[in-house]
């Protein structure tokens, strides 16, 4: 089964060890997307680059997060969802039946809106995950798995004297990190946010964008965000979507000042009907 | 272009906008009264033009206020942004270029009548003209959003700069025939240089413009001083 993963974490950081450019890591061929009639997605090709930050931005409905829940495969949870096209990690198909799905989802975290912890101790929403995954041999590594993610996720000095305490007892902002730190606790190579500052407040939006700056010398994080000015503090690469269709993609700095279309300028200016 | 979701929003920008051709209508009419009163030396006016500076600097300092406004406001980008940092460069180049006004209306009040006449003033008189195309050309360029105007204006202040120069060799001729002179030259050449250098702010306005409209820098080769003046004229036939 390990050596069935066809997603290996060992790939890229060769890669970087060798001083290499980064390749694109998620790369995505006329992905269209259907939920029942409607035509939700329209033929997005897109490369990802590893070890980036990559935003999403588009007004409501325009597709962005259905494109981001094609990256592990979460559309497949919803019977009416029919996807085509191709996407692969790594240059290899997600899509490929042969695939785990569930490996998939290990590689490629997700981060949602609402901070979702599981209704049980710190400890245990960060070592689900690596338990689960039989990522640690015994209690030591595992102590040490759930301590090094808690660190990287900025919430170590806030929940080592708790660990034993329920996870939806923190605040709004401790929960978000802690369901961050659950997701790279299994040591994904991507992961994907939608929307995740926006139930927090300014302070914890702020901790959370310092942590993304510092978990993309290790990951590829692909982030939805309706805040235009966090799409353009936290990312390198912005993808702006409009009605189902990739409008323009590139540098954030170039989309930000100077948009080559003119539907890209209309929307981050605020000209939107 | 379309209007912004929110109203207010265009209104500041409008204001911004209205506020710059203000200014520039001021620093015009300054310029052209204190080279009228260079030729006819009229000291009433020259004093009317140093006083008239100081509503340059308000108006800058409405502009500043409100630019900083608006983007705390509103947080501005792309061609918003641009607008609005460009707007307040421009500000400042029509401050400068009221500040060299004045500067030549100073000279206007101390200067001695008996040597005007020569034909030093007619050449500045002609210089101020170009520049004179050159500040009201810059300003429409900003006011129709027209980089290809802006561009035209960056493109031609060569001929500026050779008027400047063949001025100055007249000046210095005319001192050296007539020492007495010399008090009246020194200032003539400084108002050459004044107007010449507020010919250089319509260029820098010209580049604002063309960033504000496209994003990019002006570049490529530029005709300058002596060595254009073929190329130049060539073009304007």
């Amino acid at each position: 089964m390990n050596s069935a993963s066809i997603l290996t974490a060992e790939a890229p950081n060769a890669a970087a060890s060798a001083g290499l450019a980064p390749e694109p890591k998620v790369v995505a061929r006329n992905v269209d997307v259907h939920y029942g009639e409607k035509h939700a997605l329209k033929a997005v090709s897109v490369d990802i680059p590893a070890r980036a930050v990559t935003a999403f931005i588009g007004p409501s409905g325009c597709g962005k997060s259905t494109f981001l829940r094609c990256i592990n495969r979460m559309n497949d949870t919803i019977s009416t969802c029919r996807v085509t096209g191709e996407i692969t990690i790594d240059g290899q198909d997600i899509y490929d039946p042969r695939l785990d799905v569930v490996l998939l989802r290990a590689r490629v975290g997700m981060v949602f809106q609402k901070p979702n912890p599981f209704p049980k101790t710190i400890y245990e929403n960060v070592a689900y995950g690596p338990r689960l995954h039989g990522l640690a041999s015994g209690k030591a590594e595992l102590d040490e798995i759930v301590e090094r993610s808690l660190r990287r996720a900025s919430l170590w000095e806030e929940a080592k004297d708790r660990l034993g305490e329920s996870g939806t007892g923190l605040s709004g902002g401790q929960q978000q990190r802690l369901c961050i730190a659950r997701a790279i606790a299994v040591s994904p190579e991507v992961i994907l946010m939608d929307e995740p500052c926006s139930a927090l407040d300014p302070i914890a939006t702020a901790k959370i964008e310092e942590l993304i700056d510092e978990l993309r010398t290790n990951f590829t994080i692909v982030i939805v965000t309706h805040s235009m000015q966090q799409a353009a503090r936290v990312s390198q690469r912005t993808a702006f979507f409009h009605l189902g269709t990739l409008v323009e993609e590139g540098a954030t700095d170039q989309i930000f000042t100077n948009p080559r279309d003119r539907r890209t300028q209309d929307y981050i200016t605020g000209r939107f009907g | 272009m379309t209007q912004h979701t929110v109203r207010a929003y265009d209104e500041e920008l409008g204001t911004l906008s209205s506020k710059i051709n203000q200014m520039g209508g001021i620093a015009e009419a300054m310029l052209v009264d204190a080279v009228d009163a260079l030729a006819k030396h009229d000291v009433t006016k020259a004093r009317s033009v140093i006083e008239r500076d100081a509503q340059l600097d308000s108006i800058q300092h409405d502009i500043e206020e409100l630019a900083v406004l608006i983007i705390a406001r509103r947080q501005p980008m792309a061609n918003d942004l641009r607008h609005i940092m460009g707007t307040i460069r421009i500000a400042s180049d029509i401050e400068r270029i009221g500040d060299l006004v004045k500067n030549i209306a100073k000279r206007v009040t101390v200067i001695e009548e008996r040597f005007l006449g020569v034909r030093s003033v007619t050449g500045i008189q002609h210089m101020t003209h170009l520049v004179l195309g050159q500040v009201k050309a810059v300003l429409d360029s900003f006011a129709q959003n027209n980089p290809d105007l802006a561009r035209h204006v960056w493109l031609h202040d060569g001929e500026v700069d050779t008027l400047n120069n063949s001025l100055f060799r007249e000046l210095l001729t005319y001192m050296m025939e007539d020492p007495r002179a010399i008090t009246f030259s020194t200032h003539l050449l400084f108002i050459a240089k004044n107007i010449e250098r507020a010919g250089d702010h319509a260029t820098n306005i010209a580049e604002t413009v063309f960033f504000i409209e496209t994003g990019e820098q002006l570049s490529g080769p530029r005709p300058k001083g002596d060595s254009s003046v073929f190329a130049v004229s060539g073009k304007d036939a």
